[in-house]
């Protein structure tokens, strides 16, 4: 009973660290990322006494934007703007931090590994219902930006919050849907058991992911992930050339720099749903538990212990290859307008998600199986 | 779940509650009302409702509850200032309500009435049994249900929406025209 | 499992801090959320009458519940937002037009 609260703490706490690693990629990758894609140097100034000049090196920038860029977001001066609600201006961060940080337990990093005789399964909370969790945290990540909307005393930022409530809502829906696809067809809300679902193979080489039965399906919720972490197309209610920068105007300082880790953490963890729900999560291609089972035949042996932590490399990469996709999406489209944006939403990705919807659950049927 | 967890989580939906009748910021009631809700969706989830509880959390919390904060932005209510109301409606609230709860605990706690746990059926609370009996014995009230919220959607529409001409001045002189 | 005794006086007691916010606070918007917080209390006990029972009836009845809530909320909602149009107030004690 202990050993498995403190393996559960433990994989707790690795799972948000890595929520945090990753937010701190895409920190990277929205600065020197942006720079390659937009043709320029991006930052390239800071460094340690100069060493890596000296030696020849081209300044990666990584010491920028890792480390002092969080410095200098949380040494700067925390103001509360005049007549704004001091309780809701503190809380809104924080409001808008919990909810994606708590998302991160229960997405499946692993498969189960066997520690000293425990079984251990890698995923910090294995539950039974982890599909209706995640969309239950992805609804109350509205009320960080509400709050900060409404108590910052200051018109844009009121228009940015309720722009933002409004599209987070309407995309949820979307999410919604297409969730409620995928677990029809694996039949279980348990992720664990969804991820184990996609294990094996069809006719001999292609790997059983969820987005070769569900193509709509990641369509919809790659579109309304994007939509629902604020990321550009849709990223209206913080708008830099608009609304100064929406909801989170008159946040400074630490505040700010949560705010921006719940933009970026948001973003890995739609990656993750992502890679969950469609890519196979931790499954690698043609690795079953003892070894490589390769079409054509050909078996490689390998140990149970390099199968678990190729899985979690394969979880790694993938969510990192949705990340940077998302970015790159970030960077080359134009943003919707706010009519454009909810037409979308309502008339075009929720009856596409009611569509698929009833085309699987029909073909679940007919088929008479769980795929 | 163990006991203490039971007291605390009472404990905290209570002084959540009292929270929401006592705030003077509607914002503040609301957000004490969240806090009970979420209190009582990990109650539920306790009682072994793993499902209700999370629907609990998507539906009410998660839409209700953005549905209040909208209504109070659009009204642009402000924080109450000086009390409210006659002195004697407080006392007379506070006491109908310590006698309800008065009377409600001893209707509901003697000890012939308390049910006895019988057993626990397999996957009690999932979502495959919800749905079981929600298809089969309730049919007739699920579908009745849809068509309650077909009418409160429109409903709330036709209450919620602007008449032409009433407000907007540059509307109602292009009616003119 | 803790005993019935302490769910029914807990749900009992958020039912009467709803009933104390609908007669005690005069803003419409507050005495809803009261009505909210009373649909909690019962919905509490529904669902561990149900638990003890072995029943899965209680968890739909609170389903149900719940489905009439959100449409209720909708709907009186709506009733908020017109008498505010029409009387620039959501204060209980000042729409008394229907009285004698």
């Amino acid at each position: 009973m202990t050993i498995e609260l403190v393996a559960s703490a433990i994989k707790a706490i690795l799972m948000i660290v890595l929520g945090l690693n990753l937010s701190l990629f895409l920190l990277y990758f929205e600065r020197k990322g942006s720079a390659l894609i937009q043709d320029r140097i991006g930052s390239n100034r800071v460094t340690i006494t100069g060493i890596g000049k000296r030696m020849g090196m081209p300044n990666l920038g990584i010491i920028n934007t890792t480390i002092a860029d969080p410095v200098k977001m949380f040494t700067k001066e925390d103001f509360i703007p005049a007549g704004a609600d001091k309780f809701l201006h503190t809380l809104a961060p924080f409001l808008a931090l919990f909810p994606v940080m708590i998302t991160f337990v229960v997405i499946p990093f692993g498969d189960t590994i066997s520690i000293a005789g425990h079984r251990i399964g890698l995923e910090a909370a294995n539950l039974n219902a982890g599909a209706l969790y995640l969309l239950a945290t992805i609804g109350l990540g509205v009320y960080g930006v509400a709050l900060a909307g409404w108590s910052s005393n200051n018109r844009w930022a009121l228009l940015g919050g309720i722009r933002a409530t409004a599209q987070m809502i309407s995309y949820e829906l979307a999410m919604g849907l297409a969730i409620v696809s995928v677990i029809m067809t694996f039949g279980t809300l348990n992720l664990q058991e969804i991820v184990r679902g996609q294990g094996g193979v069809w006719f001999g080489f292609l790997p059983r992911w969820g987005i070769f039965v569900q193509p709509l399906a990641f369509i919809l919720l790659l579109v309304a992930g994007a939509a629902e972490s604020k990321r550009i197309p849709f990223d209206l209610p913080e708008s830099d050339s608009e609304l100064i920068q929406g909801y989170f105007t008159e946040y400074s300082g630490g505040k700010q720099a949560v705010f921006m880790l719940t933009d970026f953490a948001e973003q890995a963890l739609i990656a993750m749903l992502l890679t969950t729900f469609f890519l196979g999560g931790w499954q690698v291609p043609w690795l079953m538990r003892d070894g490589f089972h390769l079409p054509g035949g050909a078996f490689l042996a390998v140990p149970a212990l390099v199968v678990s932590l190729l899985g979690v490399v394969a979880f790694l990469v993938k969510v990192v290859a949705l990340c940077i996709f998302l970015g790159m999406v970030r960077w080359t489209l134009p943003r919707f307008r706010y009519d454009q944006l909810m037409r979308l939403g309502w008339k075009g990705l929720v009856p596409l998600g009611l569509f698929n919807v009833l085309l699987t659950a029909f073909v679940v049927v007919a088929t008479g199986s769980a795929h | 779940m163990p006991p203490f967890l039971y007291i605390f989580l009472g404990a905290l939906a209570i002084v959540s509650a009292l929270g929401v009748i006592v705030q003077r910021n509607p914002i503040h009631s609301l957000l004490a009302l969240i806090g009970t809700l979420m209190t009582v969706a990990v109650l539920f989830i306790g009682e072994d409702a793993v499902v209700v509880g999370f629907l609990q959390i998507i539906v009410y919390a998660g839409a209700i509850m953005v549905l209040f904060l909208f209504v109070i932005w659009l009204l642009n209510l402000q924080v109450e200032a000086g009390p409210t109301g006659h002195l004697a409606l407080k006392i007379f609230g506070s006491v109908a309500a310590a006698l309800l709860v008065t009377e409600l605990f001893f209707i509901l706690t003697p000890p012939h009435l308390q049910v006895k746990f019988t057993h626990q059926p397999a996957g009690y609370g999932s979502l495959a049994s919800l749905a079981g009996k929600l298809f089969t014995d309730y049919l007739v009230a699920f579908e009745v249900t849809s068509v309650l919220l077909l009418a409160a959607v429109v409903g709330s529409v036709a209450l919620a929406r602007k008449l032409p001409g009433t407000d907007d001045p540059r509307v109602a002189r292009k009616i003119a025209s | 499992m803790i005993p019935l005794t302490y769910m029914m006086s807990l749900s009992a007691m958020i039912f009467a801090i709803g009933v104390a916010g609908v007669i005690i606070r005069r803003n419409i918007l507050v005495m809803f959320m009261s009505i909210e917080l009373m649909l909690n209390a019962v919905n509490l006990a529904f669902i561990a009458i149900g638990n003890r029972l072995g029943s899965m009836d209680g968890q739909v009845i609170v389903f149900f519940v719940m489905t009439v809530a959100a449409a209720e909320s909708a709907v009186g909602l709506g009733i908020i937002i017109s008498t505010f149009r029409n009387r620039e107030t959501v204060h209980a004690d000042d729409l008394t037009l229907m009285r004698w």
